[in-house]
């Protein structure tokens, strides 16, 4: 439990996140769990009633959770989006831009660290889901 | 050619003291080597053969003369006073410390260069046509589009972990120099019929294990959209390209098991979603962009005349210079193909020389092609001849622009881990053999291309002769294949039969030239001639 | 005979396990027994070599050599560039006896 990062100020949730399948079987579930090939577009319908999902990254290298996340902000989801599994801090920057806001790494990451990680980056290139503004628009006002 | 502002310099300024403590907490044992790679290959940086080699992205091949002496001094410093030029217009230095990599990068910042995204399974380094600016056949000029791409895809959050590398060409003419139908993604800057300029895009194609052409994914996107409808393209192959099978992880592999509609649908729907999500940057951007590509401050009134009275300068005048689109210019192509030497490698003597003939001759602006020479692409007429005597100097001036001994060849197993069989000493025994230029003018255009191993770095499959290495039970072996082109009349080269060995081989080429030349027909090049007759003659006389 | 090879992580030298350190000449190398996966395990944590593994190997007339043609190429240098050839320290390393 120590090793979760969060970057959000409201109360971290208790509830466990079902699985999806389990979600569309619960009409009370507020936390749900996609793996790396679930799709997220599955949730649309019900981003309004959940406070927490949880993208499991089995391999670092599976970069399926970041287009997951992106989506899933696209399409105006506001709680809380945890990056769980093999998260490494060399990809929190890349995460916390596609709206990733807190990580449960398998392995702890230094919270020193993280910082350095999540402020190495001044600017940006292109518009993700967090909302830095991309260096063309701070060329262009 | 494009110049950083303060936000580029930073970036790539950033990337430098980031990869810099990455090393460090390797070095240190912070980082396992599992963990390490992919940072490392996202910075061009692989484990080779002998040693590391880095690989310096060189955007859409595009080089000023200051870069090209800052990649001699690299070269001197770092490496063992050489370096190679790449079939993706890219350099590749073979020698290099991890520990003395960071200060390099540095170095490289300074003027603008970088390795960002030049391995790894990211976006890399988008190539272009290497008379892009200087040709008359062009639509515009398809590098600020390149540069578009390029600022877009460096540092994508979302495509760092992609199934595997991802590779972008973009053109402005009907005639393909860039090799775009063989490109995950593939390019054509084009105007409708209202004079709009737009892109079409293919996807889909590649070389390697199972080599395919792109199928045309969309007609025309306007030019406002370019930046999201690639971004719909990679987000479909991010969610469902493979990534069970290394082999089969392209997005060649899911266009063609999906089927091209499918995908298309897939593509189209996801386009829908992302134009509402701000992705594409304001027209000002990308005019900003264009107005560092405007022609350069070209004279008027220049003389079309030119001495051929020296002969040995009359052969590389027909051969390797090619018409400009501006009165009294011309494009000229360096060799780095000298009969016996290792084709793409160039020393960092002649970089230096390079450097100086850039900003001498051509308005200070070189390019790399991928066919690993080097085009200086806005040289007047009248200074062709003294440009020329420089390069016989520094053997520069092989007169053998697209004949049988410009040859592509990759660095095989004198340096690459992955080859099967090695790939140098091959292009060198076929040069020699085909060396009289006479011959080799006489055999025309003919694009030859050898790759050490099946992923196909030499380009074998778009040859018109390809040539693929082998390991046959421990020794090496060389496949013969027909009939390929990477240029607008795109197709896959087919193999003969079965392989020979390095001598047999250079016999076997021999062989199939020979039928060429008994058997045209007016005008017909090599790859014609086969196209004509198909494979039975070819196979025929190689095997009996 | 089987030996053991791998890179310098620092420098990315390719290097040839002496049976006590790691020498950049194929010739100084020993046949490995059965506790090189100790050595491999060891030599990884303690970050002399990024990876290293195991390859065959047999005395030749010009010395002790990699049987594959990729391994010789790694040991003696690119074939098409005689000036960066690795050559041996001593030219009869290959016949020394212990």
């Amino acid at each position: 439990m120590d090793n979760i990062l969060r970057f959000r100020d409201d109360e971290a949730r208790e509830e466990p996140a079902v699985t999806l399948d389990s979600f569309f079987d619960q009409s009370n579930a507020t936390a749900v769990r996609l793996e790396d090939g679930d799709d997220a577009r599955q949730l649309i319908p019900y981003l309004n009633r959940l406070a927490m999902i949880e993208i499991g990254f089995s391999a670092f290298g599976d970069g399926r959770g970041y287009s997951a996340a992106r989506i899933l902000r696209e399409h105006g989801y506001t709680g809380e989006l945890r990056a769980q599994g093999d998260v490494l801090v060399d990809q929190l920057a890349y995460m916390r831009r596609c709206g990733f806001d807190s990580f449960a790494p398998e392995r702890p990451i230094d919270t020193a660290d993280a910082e350095t990680a999540l402020s190495r980056w001044e600017h940006v290139y292109q518009e993700a889901a967090d909302d830095r503004k991309p260096i063309w628009s701070k060329r262009h006002g | 050619m494009y110049k950083y502002d303060t936000y580029d310099q930073k970036m790539v300024d950033t990337r430098v003291e980031e990869f810099r403590d990455q090393v460090e907490r390797r070095i240190a044992g912070k980082l396992t080597e599992d963990q390490f790679k992919p940072l490392r290959l996202m910075n061009g940086l692989y484990l080779q053969l002998h040693a590391y080699m880095l690989r310096v992205a060189i955007p859409y091949g595009t080089l000023n003369g200051t870069q090209m002496r800052t990649l001699a001094h690299i070269a001197r410093k770092y490496d063992r006073d050489y370096a190679h030029f790449t079939t993706r217009q890219n350099i590749q230095y073979n020698w290099i410390k991890l520990e003395e990599t960071p200060d390099l990068l540095a170095e490289l910042a300074s003027v603008e260069m970088h390795a960002i995204q030049t391995s790894g399974n990211c976006i890399r380094n988008i190539s272009s046509d290497q008379y892009a600016g200087a040709a008359a056949d062009e639509v515009t000029d398809p590098r600020p589009y390149a540069e578009l791409l390029r600022q877009w895809s460096s540092f994508h959050p979302e495509f760092s972990f992609l199934p595997r590398k991802f590779k972008f060409a973009v053109i402005a003419s009907d005639e393909d120099r860039a090799a775009m139908r063989l490109h995950d993604i593939g390019i054509q800057i084009v105007k409708d019929g209202w004079d709009k300029v737009g892109a079409r895009f293919y996807a889909g194609g590649g070389m390697g294990r199972t080599p395919m052409i792109a199928p045309l994914i969309r007609e025309f996107v306007p030019i406002g959209e370019l930046v999201s409808y690639a971004e719909a393209i990679l987000r479909v192959y991010n969610r469902y390209g493979r990534r069970d099978n290394k082999y089969k992880a392209r997005i060649k592999i899911l266009v063609h098991e999906m089927g091209a509609e499918k995908f298309i649908e897939e593509v189209e729907a996801e386009f829908v979603h992302l134009q509402g999500q701000n992705i594409d940057a304001p027209a000002a951007e990308l005019e900003r962009i264009i107005a560092h590509f405007e022609d350069p401050a070209y004279e008027v009134g220049l003389t079309e005349d030119i001495d051929r009275s020296d002969p040995d300068f009359a052969v590389w005048l027909d051969q390797n210079v090619s018409a400009h689109k501006q009165p009294g210019y011309a494009i000229a192509t360096i060799s780095l193909k000298p009969i016996g030497g290792i084709p793409g490698d160039a020393s960092s003597a002649q970089m230096d020389l390079m450097a100086d003939l850039t900003e001498q001759y051509s308005f200070d602006e070189c390019r790399v092609t991928h066919s690993q020479n080097i085009v200086l692409p806005y040289v007047r007429k009248a200074d062709l001849y003294a440009l020329w005597q420089k390069l016989d100097e520094a053997g520069l001036a092989s007169p053998n622009l697209d004949l049988i001994s410009d040859i592509i060849a990759c660095p095989g197993l004198d340096y690459c881990s992955l080859a099967n069989a090695r790939s140098i000493p091959l292009a060198q025994k076929i040069a020699k053999r085909f060396a009289d230029i006479d011959r080799q003018k006489e055999l025309g255009e003919l694009k030859l291309k050898i790759s050490g191993c099946i992923n196909a770095c030499g380009h074998h499959h778009a040859g018109h002769i390809g040539i693929l290495g082998v390991d046959r039970k421990g020794t090496e072996n060389y496949q013969l294949l027909l009939g390929g082109s990477g240029a607008e009349d795109v197709s896959l080269a087919k193999i003969t039969g079965p392989g020979f060995t390095e001598d047999g081989i250079v016999d076997a080429i021999e062989t199939v030239t020979d039928i060429y030349v008994a058997s045209r027909e007016d005008g017909e090049r090599f790859v014609d001639t086969y196209r004509r007759l198909g494979m039975d003659p070819f196979k025929e006389a190689l095997y009996g | 005979m089987k030996i053991l090879t791998g890179n310098e992580l620092k420098s990315g030298d390719v290097v040839w396990w002496t049976g006590y350190n790691w020498s950049r000449h194929v010739s100084d190398s020993i046949e490995v027994g059965d506790n090189v996966d100790q050595i491999i395990a060891r030599e990884i944590a303690a970050r002399t070599v990024n990876d290293c593994y195991i390859i065959d190997a047999e005395r030749t007339d010009t010395g002790l050599l990699p049987v594959h043609i990729k391994e010789k190429i790694r040991a003696t240098g690119p074939t098409v560039r005689s000036d960066l050839k690795i050559a041996p320290p001593d030219p009869a390393a290959g016949n020394w006896v212990i």
